[in-house]
């Protein structure tokens, strides 16, 4: 059904990339799985695994602290991985990537170090509607501290910012613009260039969550122009357990510490610390190592296969699905057009409820997300409590989605009865 | 799939019983799932330590609509004192299905609202 064949090259391409993720080759309840649900967390290749497997069989040691032999292998394999990070959103130099667990934390790190210092009454603190709780209760549990208020960007009824308003809601009391750079639920992507230049106008920071980006087009932090970026590793090939906060190098020097402890320090005496140079400064304790080295071998990947290549792929598959998904009885894409969004689609099918949808779906072997994705704000913005998601990744093929549609057909059949 | 979405099911979620509320309830009890979004409210007419009449309210799943509807069906006529002793075990066997974990919590957000107001809790203790 697919509307043009598929050069030979790029079909040549795609079972190479599916080659490298083990786990594609699983069934679920008998079929083979079809993973949809990437938003939430992407698959792993063997270049990542084996990166996790071969630190934990052969220089596991603590990093930064020893000088034998394997705790130098380890520094240097963990510090070369944020060399590679740092170079995959080019940012300038990798002691502006700060390991965190994951975005959320990066998020945290902002508003508990930046946020406490700058932030207090009669301040603003802008955000979107779009926003994933993680940009939203941070602000929150800081503002009943701090008193600051939190305002936010509506959403118009096509799921983009309503930006009528802009002028207003960026103002001289603002202090931060913080907004998600692809929705996890709409796909609707922001418009950074415009709301970064509202902010710069009026002397505001800006902190861009992108983790529905960095895993799936190219991006560039310096390019962005925003003073902090965010993203985490287990949305782009990579392991659980670490993310990333980049910054702009003069911010990170003035911000005080996040956590206390080890590594973050360069001089501790009864009477007082000193802290440690930029990144370690907001790396207290032993870090995720094996987690560090892993996404070091998920951006090589990544680079490798081509960002510019996954972007267009996700394209492809994102206006075919909005093409066949429109289709179906009763089905209701939320947010805009397939040429506005990144690679995902979340929607409502009438009369059935979400978590229905994916019981029923997960039957044939697909995996989507059912329920609020995190972004309560959003779907009572539209009505609704829940919604279903189909997000795809590199490894996604068209017949995937035409099986994806075939069972929606059928759950609406099931529940027509 | 034809195992959780039996047809029973399903026409209970499509046109469930007892739906609505009750003019006067002894009992009110309203309970939801954060985790989906699914919510119950429970309403009873109680006489003699028997439930004389029934009625719920809610929207979510097919598992907890249905589940809620087919309780009413079964608690109409019963002490007291034997819904207070009723488990998991009850509700699957009526539902007559096999659930996960996961949507193990749909399927018994109406039990936890029939036990607390028939406990006269005010909420759940956590
Ligand atoms: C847009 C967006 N921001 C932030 C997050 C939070 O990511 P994590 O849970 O890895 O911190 C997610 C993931 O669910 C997301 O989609």
């Amino acid at each position: 059904m697919t509307t043009q064949a598929p050069s030979p090259d790029f079909v040549q391409k795609l079972a190479e990339i599916r080659a490298q993720f083990p786990v594609l080759e699983r069934e679920v309840h008998g079929k083979p799985l079809i993973y949809l649900d990437n938003a939430a967390t992407t698959q792993k290749p063997l270049p990542v695994i084996q990166a996790l497997d071969e630190y934990y069989r052969r220089y596991n040691a603590n990093v930064h602290r020893g000088v034998h032999t394997l705790s130098e292998e380890a520094t240097a394999a963990y510090e070369n991985a944020r060399l590679r990070i740092a170079r995959f959103v080019n940012a300038p130099s990798p002691k502006q990537v700060i390991f965190t667990r994951n975005a959320t934390e990066s998020i945290n790190l902002v508003a508990h170090t930046w946020g406490r210092a700058n932030l207090g009454p009669g301040d603003e603190v802008l955000i979107t509607e779009m926003e994933h709780h993680s940009n939203i209760v941070p602000w929150q549990i800081l503002q009943e501290q701090l008193g600051f208020t939190l305002r936010h960007i509506p959403l118009t009824s096509q799921g983009t910012l309503d930006l009528s308003q802009l002028d207003g809601l960026v103002n001289q009391r603002t202090k931060l613009v913080s907004f998600v750079h692809v929705s996890n639920v709409l796909g609707t992507v922001n418009p950074v260039a415009r709301l970064v230049e509202a902010a710069r106008s009026v002397g505001a920071k800006v902190l861009i969550d992108a983790a529905q980006s960095v895993p799936h087009m190219p991006v560039d932090v310096q390019a962005l122009g925003a003073d902090f970026v965010v993203f985490s590793g287990h949305k782009m090939a990579g392991p659980t357990g670490i993310g990333v906060l980049y910054g702009r190098r003069e911010l990170l020097e003035e911000m005080p510490p996040f956590l206390g402890g080890g590594d973050m320090i360069r001089e501790v005496k009864l009477s007082g610390s000193r802290w440690n140079a930029l990144p370690y400064k907001f790396e207290a304790g032993t870090p995720s190592i094996a987690q560090g080295i892993g996404l070091g071998a998920a951006v090589d990947y990544l680079n490798q296969v081509g960002v510019d290549w996954i972007w267009e792929h996700e394209r492809t598959l994102v206006r075919y699905a909005y093409e066949q998904m429109s289709q179906v009885e009763g089905l209701r894409i939320l947010g805009p057009g397939p040429e506005e969004r990144g690679g995902l689609i979340a929607f409502t099918l009438e009369g059935v409820h979400p978590h229905d949808l994916a019981a029923i779906l997960d039957m044939d072997g697909i995996a989507i997300r059912a329920g609020h994705h995190c972004a309560q704000p959003l779907h009572d913005r539209y009505g609704m409590v829940a919604s279903a998601r189909a997000s795809f990744y590199l490894y996604n093929t068209l017949e995937e989605v035409d099986k994806l549609v075939a069972g929606l057909e059928k759950a609406v059949d099931v529940f027509a009865l | 799939m034809d195992q959780l979405y039996r047809e029973a099911i399903i026409d209970h979620y499509k046109h469930p019983r007892h739906k609505g509320h009750l003019p006067d309830p002894d009992i009110h009890y309203h309970d939801t799932n954060p985790f989906c979004g699914d919510e119950v409210t429970i309403e009873l007419k109680v006489e003699d330590g028997v439930v004389v009449d029934a009625a719920f309210d809610g929207r979510g799943c097919a598992i907890s609509q249905a589940s809620a509807s087919m309780m009413m069906e079964e608690i109409i006529g019963m002490p007291v004192e034997e819904l207070r002793q009723w488990t998991k075990e009850d509700i699957l066997d009526m539902l007559g299905i096999e659930i996960g974990p996961v949507r193990l919590k749909c399927a018994l957000l109406p039990l936890k609202a029939l036990k607390a107001g028939l406990w006269g809790l005010e909420e759940w203790p956590e």
